[in-house]
């Protein structure tokens, strides 16, 4: 439907979507991880990046973040850069990025969150202490509010990072592998926040690993391996060819390209 | 030399003097006696303003420290006007502490000039300060008599409070290399200022905020090239690290050199700032030391929140939009703003240990960030404070030295006895484990003797309370167990009432014993058919693995274990049969049992 953003080029009105990415280019070190991608994401949809190992996921999403620079491109949050609209996004990060012994408690970690909302040198007032206990109520948590982050399991600690995305009732989220290694409990308690917050109208982008679950959970996916294999509706695009295309055959020559051009000039 | 002289110094009526004058002198500090007393008032002070230690009250905790030193800064201002001869006297003697050259010599110039600096003690310099012991010093120093104790004291207070305070966020950022290299590179900051101010106005040289704004220059300079290097070219964290600290070294070296062929050069007491030399401290240092102890302080307690984020998670940090290279410099140069006023004290060299040992050992103690700053502030002013307390009493122990190992005590004791993490409770609790571990093989060892004897018997698997005595031979075809050790493990279950010895080489369960036992055996069931059905693990392995597992069981995953298998096993409250053969069925082999059992038993025992 809304497989690229040059098809509707006539009355295409980036501010009705949540996320248009343009001929995005990424590279690390002048190895290119991301060619030209392409996407527009459809409001109110929960949306798949499903990918192999080293296909660009994660970057995908911190490009759109500004965590990375890119190298050409444009990425549009609501019609206008990230860094204009950054309240409007919620970020969960993959789980293994942060030192779990850090001393702070599982509502610490919510309020952070909030911290963009509460503004520079000004401290966490209990107004919204109480938003972020509201948040890890959400999600499953509220007794192990004062618990210290590493006294809590790796699904535990999962929900606590997308209690912090949640507390900011942001109207985009990103997930790097919030279903990478968690429990039962916990998968479903995060089934059921994407869904309520789809039934809000919010979209969610979640990089997502399990090649079976996708059709159960997610309405929308997006194939990706360097460039966008294919894009859409889950029930179109989530095609047998279509994950052969992906996973299968690495792009051999992108590949001998990346590593030319690393040799040659680095 | 000092122990031959107590008689002597006795007799002499120093203290009486010194207390009666000090009290007339010290309006401010007459009201706290004691070094002790001093740092509890001003950790009360903080602790009222903060009853809770919450990251959202760190706010609170940083306006409460400003308060604690705003109080006590008047103090210092009234004795420096009260004592404006002693000011002079002690700017004298630094000269003189310098120009006695060796350290050693300067140990002893530091002595004299300490008992000078308090004007009573000046009158009787002759016989009192070569007479004093090492008791009579130490009274003096905490009681605060000395004008020039007052001062070092203080200042290194301000240093060890704010070292801790920033010391948590650079130990958390994980960046206690770079403070190192923030903290060399002071160095050649020092002896580049020294040289401008004498080309400027030769004579100016050794003026304290010029050598501390070139100290603060270099480091923030050698930050600079830390991150320019692992950004621009293809070298690593820590070689850039390795190569700024030691070229920032070398030039500050090398800038020494020249300072030495300077004729005010050698004079200037710059060598001072390498390993720390608290003597050399007058008010007017300790006032700039206050001053700028404040403004971090002030900061830490502002950004507290921003640096929190910063430290936990970078990424979500910079995509939420704090500018995290920007909050990263604000660090640093915390970090080398500390150094600059650690240089008195404890030197360039071991500022690093007294930005990292405490919040190290604060961590200990504490498992949130705001209690874990509180703890490192304490635990770095109670070093500055007891280590300078001790170079005072002891001038020939470098102060920069003292203070450092006082931290390092304190680190060791906490690693050693912190409630929560401590080295000796978690010996406590894998000793406790490992004799739960043991005991629960025995009584699983019991349970299968006396089943096997029932079924071989009866035809019936065991429920109740047996009459059966158990051979200890029995018992130890069951694992490969010593005699010793099983003996050993033996009479503890019998302490522990599971068990009663029928004569040497028998026993019987009791009741709670047996009750026990069958509760380990049917753990360990439950797993093995759990593995058996759900994981599809074959028989023959199941019971070394529910072996490892059993162990760990908690009340809800058994509960859970039960609900999962009560389809297939209705009868659960009883114990089920085991899966697989049980060793007292082969045993006519026992060369067999022994190699199938040694990796099931030996093992786990020592997890």
């Amino acid at each position: 439907m809304h497989d690229t953003a040059e098809s509707s080029n006539e009355g295409f009105d980036a501010s009705q979507y949540p996320l248009v990415v343009r001929d995005l280019t990424v590279a690390y070190q002048r190895k290119p991880v991301l060619w030209e991608v392409d996407y527009t994401a459809p409001q109110g949809s929960l949306i798949a990046i499903v990918g192999p190992n080293g296909a660009g996921k994660s970057t995908l999403l911190k490009a759109i973040l500004d965590l990375i620079p890119r190298l050409s491109g444009e990425v549009l949050i609501f019609g206008k850069p990230y860094r204009k609209q950054r309240a409007r996004v919620g970020y969960v990060p993959q789980r293994e990025s942060v030192d779990w012994d850090f001393p702070v408690s599982a509502l610490d970690v919510v309020a952070m969150g909030l911290y963009r909302q509460i503004g520079w040198c000004r401290p966490v007032t209990r107004r919204y202490r109480a938003q972020a206990l509201e948040a890890l109520r959400h999600v499953g948590l509220a007794e192990l509010a004062q618990r210290q982050i590493s006294q809590l399991s790796g699904g535990q600690q999962q929900r606590v990072f997308l209690a912090r995305a949640l507390v900011q009732n942001a109207d985009l989220y990103l997930m790097d592998e919030p279903f990478a290694s968690v429990d039962a409990a916990t998968e479903q308690a995060i089934v059921d926040v994407l869904r309520e917050l789809r039934s809000r109208g919010k979209t969610a982008l979640v990089v997502h690993h399990d090649l079976g679950s996708v059709t159960d959970y997610f309405d929308q996916v997006v194939l990706l391996n360097m460039r966008v294999v294919a894009a859409g509706p889950t029930s179109e695009v989530f095609t047998p060819e279509n994950i052969r295309a992906t996973y299968g055959g690495k792009l051999a020559l992108l590949d001998e390209v990346g590593e030319s051009m690393r040799l040659g000039r680095g | 030399m000092i122990g031959t002289m107590p008689a002597r110094a006795l007799r002499l009526p120093i203290d009486r003097t010194g207390g009666r004058i000090s009290k007339k002198k010290t309006v401010g500090p007459a009201r706290c006696h004691t070094a002790d007393a001093r740092f509890r008032r001003q950790t009360q002070c903080t602790d009222r303003t903060k009853p809770r230690l919450r990251v959202r009250t760190f706010g609170r905790l940083g306006i409460g420290t400003v308060l604690a030193l705003a109080w006590l800064m008047p103090a210092v201002r009234t004795s420096a006007v009260a004592a404006e001869s002693g000011a002079t006297r002690a700017s004298a003697r630094t000269v003189a502490t310098v120009a006695a050259g060796e350290p050693l010599a300067g140990g002893q110039a530091e002595r004299e000039a300490t008992s000078m600096a308090a004007p009573e003690a000046s009158a009787q310099n002759g016989t009192a300060d070569t007479s004093a012991s090492a008791r009579a010093k130490l009274v003096r120093v905490l009681m605060l008599r000395d004008y020039n104790t007052r001062v070092v004291l203080l200042g290194t207070l301000c240093l060890g409070v704010t070292a801790g305070v920033v010391g948590t966020f650079t130990l958390l950022r994980k960046r206690a290399l770079v403070g190192d290299v923030v903290s060399h590179a002071a160095l050649p900051g020092i002896a580049a200022a020294f040289l401008a101010m004498e080309w400027l106005a030769p004579g100016s040289g050794k003026s304290l905020p010029a050598l501390l704004a070139g100290a603060l220059a270099a480091g923030l300079l050698a930050m600079a090239l830390v991150i320019g290097l692992h950004r621009l070219a293809p070298i690593k964290d820590d070689a850039a690290l390795a190569i700024v600290l030691s070229v920032f070294f070398g030039c500050g070296v090398a800038l020494f050199t020249v300072v030495q062929t300077l004729p005010t050069g050698n004079q200037a007491g710059l060598q001072g700032f390498i390993f720390g030399k608290t003597a050399s401290m007058v008010a007017a240092d300790v006032m700039l030391i206050m001053q700028v102890a404040l403004v971090v302080l002030v900061v830490c307690g502002l950004l507290f929140k921003e640096l929190a984020v910063l430290c936990f998670d970078e990424g979500f940090a910079a995509a939420q939009g704090w500018p995290t290279t920007g909050l990263d410099v604000v660090l640093m140069t915390l970090v080398a703003v500390v150094t600059v006023i650690g240089l008195q004290s404890v030197g360039l060299l071991l500022v690093v240990a007294l930005l990292i040992i405490p919040p190290a050992a604060a961590r200990f103690w504490a498992d949130r960030l705001g209690a874990m700053t509180l703890v490192a502030a304490l635990l770095g002013g109670a070093s500055t404070v007891g280590g300078a307390t001790l170079s005072a009493v002891f001038p020939r122990l470098a102060a920069g030295a003292v203070i450092v190992l006082t931290a390092t005590c304190f680190f060791l004791i906490s690693l050693f006895a912190s409630p929560r993490r401590g080295l000796v409770r978690r010996a406590v609790q894998r000793a406790r484990l490992a004799a739960e571990i043991d005991r629960q093989h025995l009584l699983r060892a019991l349970y299968e003797c006396v089943e096997s004897e029932r079924t071989a018997a009866s035809g019936t698997a065991a429920d109740k309370a047996p009459e059966a005595r158990v051979s200890v031979e029995q018992l130890l075809a069951k694992r490969t167990w010593k005699t010793r050790h099983l003996m050993r493990l033996l009479r503890r279950a019998e302490r522990r009432g599971l068990l009663v010895f029928e004569n040497a080489r028998h026993v019987r369960l009791t009741e709670t014993g047996w009750q026990a036992a069958r509760r380990v055996a049917r753990n360990h069931r439950l797993w093995e058919l759990y593995l058996i059905q759900h994981a599809a693990m074959a028989t023959a392995r199941v019971d070394r693995y529910a072996d490892l597992i059993e162990h760990v069981l908690e009340p809800e995953i058994l509960a859970e274990l039960e609900k999962q298998l009560a389809t297939h096993y209705p009868d659960l409250q009883r114990v089920p049969p085991s899966p697989h053969a049980l060793d007292m069925a082969n045993a006519n082999d026992p060369l067999a049992d022994n190699r199938a059992k040694s990796d099931t038993g030996q093992r786990p025992r020592n997890t």
